[in-house]
């Protein structure tokens, strides 16, 4: 028993002072988009980026973080005139807020009131894996930790979709898992939510070219929170969230 | 001795001289070899074939520990061959594989189900007759079934209690003893070998890097070796001694996440609390090296997109100083904790000849006394220096396969230290010629879990006529089925945790 105290004592505290404190990310971390001064008439990155991220409309550039990677090679752009900044919330609440143009972002500003109020203090999530490669299943897990303390904000992930308020889908939605996750969301009692975490579960990421369905979750059922990224930072999970909850602005 | 061509690991050949046997000499030369115990099966796979009489062409990738190579045979066969399966176990999947693929029947195979559920490559043939129309139902299987008295069936997943990847477990127990389980995956199949076919594609790189997420920078290292081996360019020393660093960090994180959750699995806290969060502090230094705590983007073919500056490398070293005790404290605790050891001693044992028989690798294997390490006996890069410490253990349960991951994180935590410490000068990236016509590449990389096997078979033109990928859990899963047989049905999440495989690094 004196070890564990002992142990206990060395390892000291960690929780993380988020939502208080902004997180500091890696100076590598490749977040929202930098773009802009285009040469006149190029649309080069529409056929490029082999996603589909990126689309010229009235010669400005969308880019749509529902379809990036966040490459490190991003070959998007031949001119060399997009990279990525290190701002991390990113999670939009509709589908067309992803497709960014730059400038500021606007991420999600949360349920309808009467939805946050039935959730906004207590909230339990059913996680559903549909082909994902466990990236975005372990950067979800990982919210779980004495860093993240998901559980301080009333939000916890449980064992039956009978005891659940929402799912939270990561992968792309194969085929396979196509009926396991259509179950499960009628297994949930209304009132309830649907999360999409990752490129995958958003657009299909980088297996929306396949045979096998992928083409993400909101074909399925309808969405209220889209988390991008491949996979999302677990502060950009977090962030979102905590804004779709309307604990954060 | 059999005709063969014998390759180095990142080898390449042109598929001119690699012999191609009859099927009967085919199937005994591996037979044979396995059966010796000189070699066993590390990849084993089929393309289309257009020789008058034939369907397939099968290539078999021998691993020989012994002499720190790889064979490869090729053979022709039709709709019907004989299963070595009876005679070798360790094809069994590997020809259920070519079965559900290519609607082809192994003969006799004693276990003929399919894998993954998708349909065949071939349009209008199944090697299960199954409508060619209707994408197959997953998990539509003849399970295997015990009858009598007290006995009954468990059926888990495909979605189960957690945050983890789906699968199916069926259990047939007498009371709360199992005596048999089946696993049936396919749950996460997104047909990712077919969409490599005729590349490398743009979308390639990110489709290895995802092939296990948490495994990204083995298989990202395995497809880039592949590359290199084809072309004949291999990566400048300070990008394989780049992708070991980041490679360690994944074996770091992993195995450190694992005994963390093992001890959540009995009930200890401290240890579960203290490793989740150091898991993640190994991921943030893989992200600190390349801006993804997964590595997606370190490694790429050539070398490494990221290069690893004195200050970079200072400030990894600053936070593996204060992980590093804090590791080996937490770790300590729970093996000296009387009650975690009652727990793990004894549960989920496999014997050392099933792993054998199987071919098990990595972990799984380790901890049975196999020695199996890509890094010790098919060494690359910096690991032909400075990597001598083969951990195993003995008893094959899950107190072993946790030893085994608390010693392997020892060890690479020297490692990272070694490589931090004497990084070789130079480039990080050479630019990649454009891949040879009719050549194959075969590659072994030791990842967390065991050995993550890529092979490239390029066509007339220089593209992917097939790419295979071989996670180790493609082997694994068999062992954990096996370790269950008379255990409690309560203790199946330890064992599955000690096992920790990969659903989508099998399911492809």
């Amino acid at each position: 028993m004196i070890q564990v105290l002992l142990e206990r004592y060395r390892q000291g505290f960690r929780t993380g002072a988020f939502p208080r404190l902004e997180p500091v990310l890696p100076e590598r971390f490749r977040g929202l988009p930098i773009f802009g001064g285009c040469p006149a008439n190029c649309r080069e990155c529409e056929t490029t980026c082999p996603f589909g991220a990126c689309q010229v409309v009235d010669s400005q550039v969308i880019v749509d973080l529902g379809r990036c990677l966040f490459c490190a090679d991003c070959p998007a752009c031949v001119h060399g005139r997009l990279s990525f900044s290190t701002e991390y919330r990113l999670a939009a609440d509709r589908r067309e807020g992803l497709r960014y143009g730059g400038g500021t972002y606007s991420p999600a500003e949360g349920l309808e009131p009467k939805l946050k109020k039935l959730f906004g203090r207590s909230l339990k999530l059913r996680q559903v894996s549909a082909g994902g490669c466990n990236g975005c299943e372990a950067d979800c897990n990982v919210l779980g930790t004495l860093v993240f303390d998901l559980g301080r904000f009333g939000i916890q992930f449980v064992a039956s979709p009978r005891h659940a308020d929402g799912i939270l889908v990561t992968g792309p939605v194969n085929e396979n898992m196509r009926s396991a996750l259509l179950d499960t969301y009628a297994a949930i009692p209304e009132p309830k939510i649907v999360i999409a975490s990752g490129a995958c579960a958003i657009s299909g990421g980088p297996y929306q070219e396949s045979t096998e369905g992928c083409r993400g979750v909101s074909e399925l059922v309808p969405v209220d929170l889209f988390v991008p990224g491949c996979p999302p930072h677990p502060y950009t999970l977090l962030d979102g969230l905590l804004r779709m909850l309307g604990k954060r602005k | 001795m059999t005709e063969s061509v014998y390759l180095k690991n990142g080898g390449m050949t042109p598929v001119a001289a690699i012999p191609r046997l009859e099927y009967g000499d085919f199937g005994q030369a591996i037979v044979t070899q396995v059966q010796k115990g000189q070699a066993r099966v590390a990849a084993y796979f089929a393309v289309l074939s257009d020789e008058p009489g034939a369907v397939l062409e099968i290539f078999a990738i021998l691993a020989r520990e012994r002499h720190g190579d790889l064979a490869v045979f090729r053979t022709l066969v039709g709709e019907r061959f004989e299963s070595l399966t009876p005679n070798c176990s360790q094809v069994h999947l590997f020809e259920r594989e070519i079965a559900e693929q290519f609607g082809v029947i192994p003969e006799g195979h004693p276990w003929l189900k399919p894998v993954r559920f998708h349909r065949s490559w071939r349009p209008d043939h199944d090697a299960w007759g199954r409508d060619p129309a209707a994408h197959p139902l997953v998990g539509d299987l003849d399970f295997y079934r015990i009858d009598g008295d007290g006995v009954h069936e468990v059926a888990v997943g495909p979605v189960h209690a957690g945050v983890i990847e789906p699968g199916h477990f069926r259990f047939q127990c007498y009371g709360e003893t199992v005596m048999h389980l089946e696993i049936s995956l396919g749950y996460q199949h997104r047909d990712l070998e077919r969409m490599l076919l005729g590349g490398p594609h743009p979308a390639t790189p990110s489709q290895i890097e995802t092939i296990g997420g948490d495994s990204t920078v083995a298989h990202m290292s395995a497809y880039s070796k592949v590359i290199e081996g084809l072309t004949g360019c291999p990566a400048p020393a300070r990008a394989k001694a780049i992708r070991a660093l980041g490679l360690e960090l994944e074996r770091l994180a992993n195995h450190v996440g694992d005994l963390g959750a093992l001890s959540g699995d009995v009930g200890f806290l401290p240890t579960a609390s203290y490793c989740g969060r150091l898991r993640g502090d190994y991921l943030n230094m893989t992200a600190h090296l390349c801006g993804s705590r997964f590595g997606r983007g370190l490694v790429r073919p050539g070398g490494v997109l990221f290069d690893l500056q004195s200050s970079l490398s200072a400030r990894i070293l600053a936070a593996l100083e204060d992980c590093e005790a804090n590791t080996i404290g937490a770790i300590r605790l729970f093996f000296d904790t009387p009650s975690v050891l009652s727990r793990l001693e004894g549960i989920g044992r496999l014997s050392r000849s099933a792993a054998e028989d199987l071919g098990l690798v990595g972990v799984a294997a380790k901890a049975c006394g196999v020695p199996r390490d890509c890094r010790f006996f098919f060494p690359t890069g910096i690991y032909q220096q400075e990597f001598d410490e083969l951990i195993t253990d003995e008893n094959g349960d899950v107190f072993a396969r946790a030893r085994v991951r608390s010693r392997e994180v020892e060890v690479s935590l020297g490692l990272v230290r070694r490589i931090l410490g004497n990084l070789p000068k130079g480039e990080t990236m050479i630019p990649m010629g454009p891949l040879p016509p009719e050549s194959l590449a075969v590659t072994l990389v030791e990842g967390w879990r065991g050995e993550v096997v890529h092979v490239g078979l390029t066509d007339g033109t220089g593209s992917f006529r097939r790419y295979k990928i071989v996670d180790p859990s493609f082997h694994n899963w068999s062992g954990l089925a096996l370790a269950l047989r008379d255990q409690q049905i309560s203790d199946f999440p330890l064992c599955n945790k000690s096992f920790n495989l990969s659903y989508a690094g099998f399911d492809l």
